[in-house]
């Protein structure tokens, strides 16, 4: 049974197509309108999530299907100590597919070793958030019009920030892609996603804590929250998270036509003043994660009828 | 030093010294009720120094394990006193159960009777990743 657990389980000509597919539903809702009728998703968020969870109900809704849901552990035989294994033996016996948010890594994949039907991964932990990279994808498309030849900045919490870790993976398919990574020194990208990504297919980077100093050459600003519940220490995280605020006067030296993304929830880390800049693309991304969500359960769907 | 021959069983030979009783942990020899002879430091003219393992039953031992351990070990097995069988081994490709995962925040922290598993990243540099966190073995 096909899943997605991680954004590398898709070829590039499977995301590509995923983004041909979203392109259409958005040019032709109508057609899609019907395309789940009778079908159910089991939304399954074991932790705290807002925008994850509505996408995907949204995204079954206007593809003519039915959700059931499960928020949190406490309302669900999680708090009566039942294994994912079994939940997702469980509920396949309900739904056609599973969305499942978990705060265990690799939870996902335990899930899809047992179900029967397909699951997504929509968020494990600091693990992997593919769904969201797919949002980020089309955003750039939609935005740019391209993956290729593109100057990418990341900002932030990029040690434990898993929409950068997979976005990274995802762009590294393309050509000249040239990536700067901007975060304090406890924060960096760590070395094992550049000695097996960056290093591993020669990808150009530069690290830099100067936000200001890099923001010229960028064609994309991927901004990311400083995230409390990554760390174990409450000091560190007091200490970091108003590392950098992206305020207009920072954007003083940007391009004309940068575009500025954010995985949200947003805290501070985007002056709220932006939002109303042109080049503020990070509910643009929220739209476009409904999206590709759509295509993403018409796919597995329709692969797993096979 | 003397070790008697074994007549039935298995040599686990050429071990890089001083990882002899490390394979012995992993391989929960321990816990078995037969003859085993663990002879650390022996002298070598190809290593210099080795680890050598004597069992002296015709069990089965994980080679996925010793793989791991050293892949240089090589596997004897012996049947009437006589050498029948000579075994070379490589890194494996997946240990189950052989290693456990020390992230805090791994589904196999706290999921029943969940399998560890560990794929082989780079076999360059021994690096061994968890399927489900992919936090690298230590």
């Amino acid at each position: 049974m096909r899943s997605l657990i991680d954004i590398v389980d898709l070829s590039t000509a499977e995301l590509d197509a995923l983004i041909s597919v979203a392109l259409d539903i958005i040019a032709h809702p109508e057609k899609y309108s019907d395309s789940c009728k009778g079908k159910k998703l089991a939304t399954l968020f074991f932790e705290p999530s807002t925008r994850t969870r509505l996408s995907f109900e949204a995204a079954m809704y206007e593809l003519g299907g039915n959700v059931l849901s499960v928020t949190g552990g406490a309302t669900s035989s999680v708090a009566k100590g039942e294994s994912v294994a079994d939940t997702a033996k469980t509920v396949s016996c309900y739904a056609d597919i599973i969305a499942m948010r978990h705060p265990k890594e690799g939870a996902a994949l335990v899930a899809a070793n047992n179900a029967s039907i397909p699951v997504i991964n929509a968020g494990d932990g600091g693990h992997c958030h593919p769904t969201q990279t797919l949002a980020d994808l089309l955003t750039i498309y939609r935005e740019k019009g391209r993956f290729d030849n593109l100057t990418v900045g990341f900002c932030g919490d990029l040690k434990f920030g898993r929409t950068v870790h997979s976005l990274i993976n995802a762009l590294s398919r393309y050509n000249g892609i040239r990536f700067v990574l901007i975060s304090p020194e406890e924060l960096k990208l760590p070395s094992y996603v550049k000695n097996e990504t960056l290093k591993k297919f020669h990808l150009p980077y530069v690290q830099t804590t100067d936000l200001e100093g890099a923001m010229p050459s960028l064609d994309i600003l991927y901004m990311t929250r400083v995230q409390r519940e990554r760390f174990f220490n409450e000091e560190d995280y007091l200490r970091l998270r108003d590392t950098y605020i992206l305020t207009p006067n920072k954007l003083r030296k940007a391009k004309e036509d940068l575009c500025i993304m954010h995985p949200l929830p947003r805290v501070n880390e985007i002056s709220v003043s932006i939002d109303d800049d042109p080049r503020a693309c990070y509910f643009k991304q929220v739209l476009n994660g409904k999206y590709m969500r759509m295509a993403l359960i018409l796919k597995l769907l329709k692969e797993a009828q096979v | 030093m003397n070790i008697d021959s074994i007549q039935n069983g298995i040599v686990i030979d050429h071990i890089t010294a001083g990882r002899g009783m490390e394979l012995y942990d992993l391989l929960n020899l321990g816990a078995l009720d037969v003859s085993i002879a663990i002879i650390k430091n022996v002298s070598s003219r190809k290593m210099g120094k080795k680890d050598i393992i004597k069992i002296d039953a015709d069990i089965p031992v994980d080679l996925d394990v010793i793989g791991y351990v050293d892949p240089n070990a090589t596997i004897n097995i012996i049947r009437d006193g006589v050498l029948v069988e000579k075994k070379s081994l490589s890194l494996p490709e997946r240990l189950v159960n052989v290693l456990k995962c020390k992230n805090p925040r791994c589904i196999s922290s706290t999921e029943q009777e969940l399998d560890h598993i560990f794929k082989l990243t780079d076999k360059e540099h021994k690096l061994y990743r968890c399927v489900y966190c992919e936090t690298k073995a230590n």
